[in-house]
């Protein structure tokens, strides 16, 4: 079954096309990596999917259903750096926000939504730190934190930008078992990865972009030298420049009526 | 008191309350600036709706107000979205132009013939004391309002303040949620324009929640405490400007505010520069006492223990640095002194054995866990001895596996003991 087509996808960020044409499926109950170097528009994706970027032109399917018929069943963990965490909040308090969602009676937390917090954040082992100021956190326990407010949404799909940035070596260590143990339960996780020198190998599935889609598939065929080489070879001077146009001249990078 | 007092005590009071807690969610979002652009922009609006209804009471010319606050807060909004001018710009750009409207507008109404004109300039600086008891509904109503909404929508909203991209990708309805935050600004702003006046308005948003956000480690306490620095303010500073009948009332406010913050900013617990200035002192005294200390285990000197001269010299010690540390040293009980010379007791000895075992641990860790060379561990080692606890002395005693040895082959001391007590 499919988890996530992405079809036709084009996308700016500010103004400035990122993504061209990205076309690709991903099966359920795999660990995926997004991988491309920086700007190749890897957030822009995941952001697209998750219908916080307004996309110029296809349309992305979660479960062969648009995303608002499945949005409980897909949870989204930022980037650890898109938020102060000088925010005055518990480690708790942020895991519980997993259970603020839509069609509750206001937010209001039940004591199932609280036991379900709570495991949350045991499952990171983050449990005896549950009420610490996420100021006092160092990085890897922050985006221990993050991850367990997504695991608190219970969805089937994950997806994760760069959870791996800035974070200790025992932090990583748990974040990647956590990830197979989810992968083994059926659940289906996106990760976005720029570096290419920590381990590819726990990945079932790898999309290489640079801001158009390079490869996509099952790790060992599609990680392969040539495809590595056009991904991380630097951008495609023509279409550098097209973008470019397009931001500075303000032109649609879609015609009105081409945007399916 | 008479009877007029109490009503414009209360009624500044509600403005404080409903004031600080839009506050705290401008300044969790950052917005600071958005709410000292809506107050200057309403000056217009007050004065618009003057020239149309010729009338100065307050509930006549809140609706222009309002109005005026949405149209700024929309401007700055386009600015952002259609030209290249960035965030603080657009801010800057539509105070300063809202407010030009505002003051020419108010010059026209001065030099024009309208009879009742006289006092519109209150809404510049504040003139509480104009306040009537009926104004109090339409108080009452604002803080209805915003208190209704928020404790309403609390999760809701403290999760956009947090992290806006998680609430939309919820599902949550980010529009809806901005717009009415902004509305219940601009509401908040604009109850106090006449009391606290458009130009200081801002500091009644910003100043409780900056002060509270020093005091508070979670989001309701933050706004609890917010609403109390919000409201005390506005009464002390109203009452104040009361026994002085020619001040306006926003300066006052402003004044009272930035006592309290000043005071907290100094007085905090933790935070506060006070606290910090104490720690740092303490710190530097356990440095020296522990120094001292390290160097009599050092010299270990006759029964009679080691001569106060010589010990200075060892550091360059000055005389009342070390008369303290000595004092402080002989009532812990760590030290004795005997005519000019000083010892260590039997817990001194202890004392002296466990600085240099850190010491000599820690140069330990550095050469073999960071691959620094022996002769470079030293001044390290010197800082860190007064840092490392009892629990990571215990960490490191067991990651390096009880050593009796330091990279310069001296004796870690006490570590035999400890093995021994171990096992």
């Amino acid at each position: 079954m499919t988890a996530i087509e992405v079809h036709n996808l084009t996308a700016s960020y500010d103004r400035h096309p990122v993504l061209w044409d990205v076309d690709f499926e991903i099966p359920t109950g795999k660990l995926v990596g997004i991988i491309g170097p920086n700007g190749s528009g890897k957030t822009t994706l995941l952001k697209s999917i998750m219908g916080i970027l307004p996309i110029d032109s296809g349309f992305v399917k979660l479960f062969d259903k648009p995303l608002d018929d499945v949005r409980n069943r897909v949870s989204y963990v930022p980037q650890r750096q898109s938020v102060d965490w000088d925010f005055p909040a518990t480690a708790m308090d942020v895991v519980q926000m997993g259970r603020y969602k839509k069609g509750k009676l206001f937010g209001r937390l039940s004591k199932l939504d609280r036991d379900i917090a709570r495991d949350a954040l045991k499952r990171v082992g983050m449990l005896e730190y549950k009420n610490r100021q996420i100021s006092e956190l160092s990085g890897g326990q922050q985006q221990r934190v993050f991850i367990a407010r997504s695991l608190a949404q219970q969805a089937e799909i994950y997806l994760m930008d760069e959870p791996f940035v800035g974070i200790d070596a025992a932090s990583e260590a748990a974040i990647v078992a956590l990830l197979k143990e989810m992968r083994d339960e059926g659940k289906t996780v996106v990760l976005v990865h720029h570096d290419l020198h920590t381990a590819l190998e726990f990945f079932d599935w790898v999309v290489m972009l640079n801001t158009r889609l390079v490869a996509s598939g099952p790790l060992v065929e599609t990680l392969t030298e040539a495809n590595l080489r056009q991904t991380y070879g630097g951008k495609l001077n023509l279409l550098t420049q097209i973008a470019h146009l397009v931001k500075s001249q303000e032109f649609p990078v879609r015609e009105k009526e081409m945007r399916d | 008191m008479d009877s007029n007092l109490i009503w414009v005590l209360i009624g500044c009071a509600l403005i404080g309350a409903g004031a600080s807690i839009v506050g705290t969610f401008s300044y969790l979002r950052k917005e600071a600036l958005v709410g000292d652009a809506i107050a200057h922009a309403l000056l217009p609006g007050v004065a618009l709706a003057f020239l149309l209804t010729e009338e100065k009471k307050l509930y006549v010319l809140f609706p222009g107000a309002i109005i005026a606050g949405l149209v700024s807060m929309w401007s700055i909004q386009m600015i952002k979205k259609y030209s290249k001018i960035k965030s603080d710009t657009a801010i800057a750009l539509v105070l300063s132009v809202f407010f030009a409207a505002g003051v020419v507008l108010l010059t026209h109404i001065q030099q024009g013939d309208f009879g009742n004109q006289s006092g519109l300039d209150a809404f510049l600086f504040g003139k509480a004391a104009s306040m009537l008891p009926r104004d109090i509904y339409l108080f009452v109503s604002v803080d209805l309002i915003i208190v209704g909404l928020v404790a309403l929508f609390y999760p809701y909203l403290k999760l956009y303040a947090f992290d806006q991209e998680f609430a939309e990708s919820s599902g949550l309805p980010i529009r809806l949620l901005r717009f009415g935050l902004s509305v219940l600004t601009v509401l908040a702003i604009a109850s106090g324009i006449q009391a606290v006046g458009v130009v200081l308005m801002a500091a009644l948003i910003i100043t409780p929640a900056a002060t509270a956000r020093f005091l508070s480690a979670r989001m309701h306490h933050m706004l609890a405490i917010a609403v109390v620095i919000g409201v005390l303010s506005a009464i002390i500073g109203v009452y104040i400007s009361y026994l002085t009948p020619s001040m306006p009332t926003g300066p006052w406010i402003v004044v009272v505010l930035s006592f309290f913050a000043l005071s907290t900013f100094a007085f905090a617990p933790k935070k506060g520069i006070v606290h910090r200035h104490f720690r740092r002192i303490a710190h530097q005294r356990k440095i020296m006492d522990e120094n001292v200390v390290k160097h009599l285990y050092h010299m270990s000197g006759s029964e009679k223990g080691i001569g106060l001269g010589v010990l200075s010299a060892e550091r360059q010690w000055g005389g009342k640095q070390l008369e303290g540390a000595i004092k402080r040293l002989v009532s812990g009980g760590l030290i004795f002194t005997n005519q000019g010379h000083v010892g260590l007791t039997d817990d001194g000895q202890r004392e002296g054995a466990r600085i240099v075992r850190l010491h000599r641990l820690w140069e330990l860790y550095l050469s073999e866990r960071m691959n620094i060379a022996e002769d470079h561990v030293h001044q390290d080692a010197e800082a860190i001895e007064h840092i490392i606890t009892p629990e990571l002395e215990q960490a490191l005693l067991k990651e390096l596996d009880y050593p009796e040895m330091d990279p310069h082959s001296s004796e870690i001391p006490g570590v035999k003991e400890m093995k021994s007590y171990e096992s």
